[in-house]
């Protein structure tokens, strides 16, 4: 089966900036996809394409099977959320999410009808006749919302939806935003710069550097096996580690970098190639005594925060080795460790991360 | 110095709007407040052309008070029905064809990038730099049959005869126009360029066309510069003399030349001040009327939120 939505070498110029370079991208049907990116890595150019309100300059987009390349924004199944939702502030609730239908002529009857169905999907009965400056910031997220799913469009496109919301509705609205997908089974294209947004919304992430895809997998592929160091970089915290590979054995290869380092192997290096690791802070272990577990070094604590629910520690290990620990603070824990005190940390082979570029 | 630094400090707000206010009530005010007792009292030959309105004599208290004036210009109502409305339709139509010509030109500075927004800004009000009298003169010199454009129409043989564009209604409306324009400009540019672009790519993308844009989004969110630009320009186009007066014929009659003729060949004060009174009335009642029902409704809005 042909994918719902195919990207194909799609490349957009402004002046001597290329925003959109050569990138392909095929998205599958009721997918909730999400295209991750610094500001100006031309994700939000290639939402506007997909949404017509932007011309391509060489390359195609196809559409459920259909060339999109002389298709206007108007006459497109597909519809934006705003980021600042650019709700008709002259319009009541009601009027703002039936003005997509009124546009298509439908009949007053079931426009009504459609625009009562959306008030009660997005928890908005009672708010029809108030205007958008009478909403809070949720409400209007869900009006947007709301009207832009009006039109029963194939694919939903949304930029920076939380982006305008507080940090507490945020994680509630998510949620709700991915029940609502699923719900209705259309196509979600999500542009962030919010790694933890992309990574609750979506059920697959591209991300995007200078006009290009870096990497395209499910969250937890992209969180646990980063292809590059931008990747591990972008999302998350994240040590580095140089090292040079000394040994290649069974699944698993030795590498000397500041300390004997044992790493699962994932395949493609041989003995003498350098190697950049990448390990994430919640998979080190931080004790007080040694436990004689591989990949174990002395460590001093050098600096921490007390978060919580957790603590993040900077340390400093052999051969000026730094390394950062985030620590859960668990049930039952042993006192905390603290500053200049000495520790030894740990970490698995299996969670090394051996970065391809 | 000190002591005047505090005044500053504690009563700045009021002296700011003191002087102001100062101003207008002594240059403003009381000169409307004596056209309006002007309009009560009776003529007289003398200096100044009027009895006084009341005053204290050697019987003590005395007044002239009387309404003769103002039954002078009902008895006589068609001497000034058909200049005021001859003025009204020249300011409705002078506004529209403002309105017509600004609502364009305002959308296009708006939406031009900052840098020329300013140029074309400066280029808008350029003409206010110059005498508004000597751009009617130059207008005059342009319409006469003898002017340029007649002489250049008829050395190209599109024209026979020198077509008569002077003292029409034709040059009357050329004159406000050129003259009211950019008061129209300004608060249309004024609400296009808070207009936020986004709205309108919410409104195509929703399937709306461009008629539709037009007319659902931005037509109403630019009501509020409409409205103020067509009283910017309606208004003072009313009472407009010195247009009619240079470019208009003997015939258009027009309420502000009737006051004129009134104060300047009569000599009556109290009927030209009648006049000026009921005008202002007619004028501004409807108008105060009007925002008042607006902000009305504005602050029932606010409280609507407060309430949510």
């Amino acid at each position: 089966m042909a994918p719902f939505i195919r990207i194909k070498n799609v490349v957009r110029r402004f002046g001597d900036v290329v925003a959109v370079d050569n990138l392909s991208l095929d998205i599958n049907k009721g997918e909730l996809f999400c295209l991750l990116g610094a500001s100006g890595c031309g994700k939000t150019t290639l939402l506007r394409m997909l949404a017509g309100c932007e011309s391509v300059d060489s390359g195609s987009i196809e559409i459920d099977g259909s060339d999109m390349a002389h298709v206007s924004a108007a006459d497109r199944p597909v519809n934006i959320m705003f980021q600042n939702y650019a709700l008709f502030p002259h319009m009541t609730v009601a009027n703002n999410i039936a003005y997509g239908l009124r546009r298509a002529g439908l009949p007053k009857s079931e426009i009504a009808e459609r625009v009562y169905e959306l008030l009660r999907l997005l928890r908005l009965g009672g708010m029809e006749s108030r205007k958008p400056h009478q909403l809070s910031g949720g409400q209007r997220q869900r009006v947007a919302l709301a009207r832009s799913l009006a039109r029963r469009p194939k694919l939903l496109l949304l930029d920076e939806p939380l982006a305008a919301l507080d940090k507490k509705l945020r994680e509630d609205t998510q949620f709700e935003l991915v029940d609502i997908q699923e719900r209705l089974e259309t196509t979600f294209i999500v542009v962030t710069h919010d790694q933890e947004e992309a990574m609750t919304l979506a059920s697959r992430i591209g991300v995007m550097d200078a006009g290009k895809l870096v990497q395209v997998d499910a969250p937890r592929i992209l969180y646990e096996r980063p292809q590059n160091q931008f990747i591990a970089d972008f999302l998350g915290s994240v040590t580095f580690i140089d090292g040079m590979v000394s040994k290649v054995g069974k699944g698993i290869l030795s590498i000397a970098a500041a300390v004997p380092i044992t790493a699962a192997d994932t395949g493609g290096f041989a003995a003498g190639d350098t190697v950049r690791m990448a390990i994430r802070p919640e998979k080190i272990l931080l004790t007080r005594a040694a436990t004689g577990a591989l990949n174990e070094m002395p460590v001093t604590i050098e600096d921490l925060a007390f978060t919580g629910v957790a603590s993040n520690y900077r340390v400093i290990g052999p051969d000026g080795l730094r390394l950062k620990i985030h620590q859960p603070n668990q049930r039952g824990a042993e006192t905390a460790l603290e500053w200049e005190e000495a520790a030894f940390a740990s970490f698995d082979p299996a969670d090394v991360v051996l970065l391809q570029d | 110095m000190q002591g005047l630094a505090s005044i500053i400090q504690t009563h700045g707000r009021r002296i700011v709007i003191a002087l102001p206010l100062a101003w207008l009530i002594v240059f403003f005010m009381l000169p409307l407040i004596e056209v309006f007792e002007v309009s009560f009292t009776t003529a007289r030959r003398g200096i100044p052309p009027f009895a006084p309105l009341w005053g204290f004599g050697e019987d003590g208290f005395f007044t002239n008070f009387n309404l003769e004036n103002y039954k002078l210009l009902f008895a006589y109502w068609e001497d000034y029905f058909w200049p005021a409305g001859n003025s009204l339709r020249l300011a409705f139509f002078s506004t529209l064809i403002c309105l017509v010509f600004a609502y364009p030109m305002a959308w296009w500075i708006a939406r031009s990038n900052p840098l020329h927004r300013i140029i074309l800004l400066v280029l808008v009000m350029l003409p206010f730099w110059t005498s508004s009298l000597l751009r009617i003169y130059a207008l005059i010199g342009l319409l006469n049959p003898n002017g340029f454009i007649n002489t250049m129409l008829l050395h190209l043989g599109v024209i026979d005869a020198p077509l008569q564009m002077m003292q029409t209604d034709f040059s009357i409306y050329m004159g406000m126009v050129l003259t009211y324009l950019p008061l129209m400009i300004l608060p249309l540019y004024a609400v296009m360029v808070r207009l936020d672009g986004d709205l309108i790519e919410a409104a195509v993308d929703l399937g709306a066309s461009r008629f539709a844009v037009l007319r659902t989004i931005i037509l109403p969110l630019t009501m509020p510069g409409i409205i103020a630009g067509c009283l910017l320009v309606f208004i003072p186009a009313v009472g407009e003399f010195v247009i009619p007066a240079l470019l208009g014929g003997p015939g258009q009659a027009m309420i502000g030349k009737t006051v004129w003729l009134e104060f300047f060949r009569n000599r009556d004060w109290p009927v030209a001040s009648a006049v000026a009174v009921v005008l202002l009335a007619l004028l501004a009642v409807p108008i105060i009327y009007a925002r008042y029902q607006d902000g009305r409704r504005s602050q029932f809005e606010i409280d609507q939120e407060d309430a949510a």
